[in-house]
């Protein structure tokens, strides 16, 4: 018999979850419920999503949970950690609900450093709706809307998150970049940025590179090679910014 | 109970403490901004009130349903170009069937339009969002009834769970005179106690609530939306509220909300003392609409003139509260502007 190794806060009715195969976020959001446990948050803690394809992680978790509209994750958590500072407020969201629709949100949390952690996935494309342009989109990276590839004339080149918001962030404020494929390392992160809001210091955020096989049009090792070969060097790894 | 001089933005936020508002988040904007400077003030005083500056509209809205959603009795207040962004956390608040409280202080429209005054928010209140208008809108005529419906409010979202809005207008916001303020319980008001909808104080260890505003089937939504409409349905008749003025024997009847009713009565009173046999109608909740009581005064009267700051918006919901009935409409429409007492008398006086 195999064993699964499910997170204990993974709702078990909702299983097999909603994404497609080799997706990058399920895996994040495997990362985030082995956190969850980890750190034993299940009990204390309210997961929102945005829309876009995190909405599919409405129902993911054994944990409170609130599904909102496109951008409006982190509003919606600030409020509610206003209301309850006790609560552990998680925003998960993706690149357009984070850099675009939902943009002034994330730098005006950054600014204010509200005590909330928000875990954004950067997938270089619109996933949901079928795979067109976002503010990640690599340079000359085709998408059902830049048919040619990606041009800097037209488009500028692809949003830096975690740099823009480090730039305003207070310095107790967590910040990182990682991907959801080096499992050891992004749950280091997360439970990083959950500690951060934990020990009430400030605003944290961490973007998580990863894979979209389905709408990068890529089996799984190509997929794995292109967030290697191709993402990373334009999206680095690593803290940007950590109190002390 | 005591005589206060409020503005009516002060009496806002004077009715939402009295029914115990814990919550803010809002962005200025003209004629609302003061609610936001009163709150902001009366929460360095007291630290059990919460309040949040958003970077826009949509913020505002969207925080206050998270304070919603932790337990807390949160409103927020916009006008015009920002109630226009409120649509956004309004329409899951439709949804979800969230309580929550909006102060609509009417200002000019399209578009960034006037800041003062006008009547054109009627539509957006009501129906704004991609639903069906499963809202709660009440409309004031004056300063003491901004400070009534306040309290009126949060009691109505709380109890009923359906988005609560109250319109007013920048006149109102900015007059200052003497109203009367009380404590609900000296008028037997009963207080609508909030819970979390989210880790619930309650909450048994390993229950947990998923909520969503997302529906995978078209039958899921569609059943959804008709439980909600027929809660609505249900509810309105304990929630309609109208003044009837003098139109037991009215021949005319004026129909009108908001500030144009308390313009539209001192023109009752000016064209009776003339002879002439004119009453008003003017709805406190616009949505659900009173709509047997207008019927039946319609099936009365031989002519109603409908006036509004506004091109029709008024008119057409009146028009489909009396679907069935034959009896004349004039109207007196001025969008953007206000409507005095002697421009409704002239309007009558020629009028046969």
């Amino acid at each position: 018999m195999i064993e699964t190794s499910l997170p204990k806060s993974w709702k078990e009715e909702s299983k097999p979850h909603k994404f497609c195969p080799g997706c990058g976020q399920s895996l994040a959001l495997k990362i985030l419920g082995e956190a969850i446990d980890e750190m034993g948050l299940q009990e204390k803690m309210v997961y929102a999503c945005d829309i876009g394809c995190s909405l599919l992680s409405w129902d993911m978790f054994d944990v409170d949970t609130i599904q909102t509209h496109h951008g409006r994750v982190i509003p919606t958590m600030v409020g509610f950690k206003l209301a309850n500072p006790n609560a552990i407020t998680v925003a998960f969201l993706g690149d357009g609900g984070g850099y675009a629709i939902g943009a002034q949100h994330l730098v005006n949390a950054a600014m204010r450093n509200d005590k909330i952690t928000a875990i954004l996935v950067n997938n270089a494309n619109y996933a949901m709706t079928g795979g067109q342009m976002a503010p990640t989109t690599l340079v000359n990276q085709k998408t059902d809307t830049t048919p040619n590839g990606r041009e800097v004339s037209k488009f500028g080149n692809p949003i830096h998150g975690p740099e823009m918001i480090a730039q305003i962030a207070a310095e107790d404020a967590y910040i990182a970049r990682t991907t959801s494929n080096d499992f050891d390392v992004c749950k280091n992160i997360i439970k990083k940025a959950l500690q951060n809001q934990i020990d009430g210091k400030g605003f944290s955020f961490v973007e998580i590179l990863s894979m979209c096989p389905v709408n990068w049009k890529m089996n799984a090792q190509e997929s794995m090679d292109f967030i290697k070969n191709d993402m990373v060097p334009i999206f680095p790894l690593g803290e940007i910014k950590k109190s002390n | 109970m005591k005589k206060e001089f409020l503005t009516g933005n002060e009496a806002i936020v004077k009715g939402v403490l009295a029914v115990g508002a814990e919550m803010m988040a809002g962005y200025p904007i003209t004629p609302t901004t003061e609610i936001i400077h009163y709150w902001s003030e009366e929460q360095t005083k007291n630290e059990n009130l919460k309040f949040l500056q958003t970077e826009d509209e949509m913020a505002a809205g969207f925080a206050t349903l998270g304070g919603v959603l932790a337990g807390k009795k949160a409103f927020t207040a916009t006008a015009g170009p920002g109630n226009v962004l409120m649509q956004d956390p309004l329409s899951m608040a439709e949804n979800m069937r969230l309580p929550i409280v909006l102060f609509v202080n009417q200002r000019g429209g399209p578009s960034t339009g006037t800041v003062i005054y006008s009547q054109q928010e009627l539509n957006l209140s009501i129906y704004g969002g991609n639903g069906e208008g499963l809202r709660i809108v009440y409309s004031s005529s004056n300063v003491q009834e901004m400070f009534d419906n306040a309290i009126k409010a949060f009691n109505t979202a709380w109890k009923y769970r359906f988005p609560t809005i109250v319109l007013s207008d920048g006149y109102s916001a900015k007059t200052l005179v003497e109203i009367e303020t009380y404590e609900p319980k000296e008028k037997n008001i009963e207080i609508i106690p909030s819970n979390a909808y989210l880790l619930n104080k309650n909450k048994k260890i390993g229950q947990y609530v998923n909520l969503r505003n997302t529906y995978n089937l078209e039958e899921e939504l569609h059943t959804l939306l008709e439980s909600h409409q027929k809660e609505f349905n249900r509810i309105s008749a304990e929630l309609i509220e109208f003044e009837s003025y003098k139109t037991d024997d009215a021949e005319i009847v004026i129909f009108a909300h908001g500030i144009v009713g308390a313009s539209s009565k001192i023109a009752v009173d000016a064209l009776r003392k003339n002879g002439k046999k004119v009453g008003l109608f003017r709805p406190i909740t616009l949505n659900p609409f009173p709509k047997n009581e207008a019927k039946e005064i319609a099936s009365k009267a031989k002519k109603i003139l409908v006036t509004e700051s506004s091109m029709g918006q008024f008119e057409r919901l009146v028009k489909n509260n009396l679907y069935g009935q034959t009896i004349e409409i004039e109207t007196l429409l001025k969008p953007a502007m206000g409507i005095s007492p002697e421009e409704i008398i002239k309007k009558l006086q020629i009028s046969n």
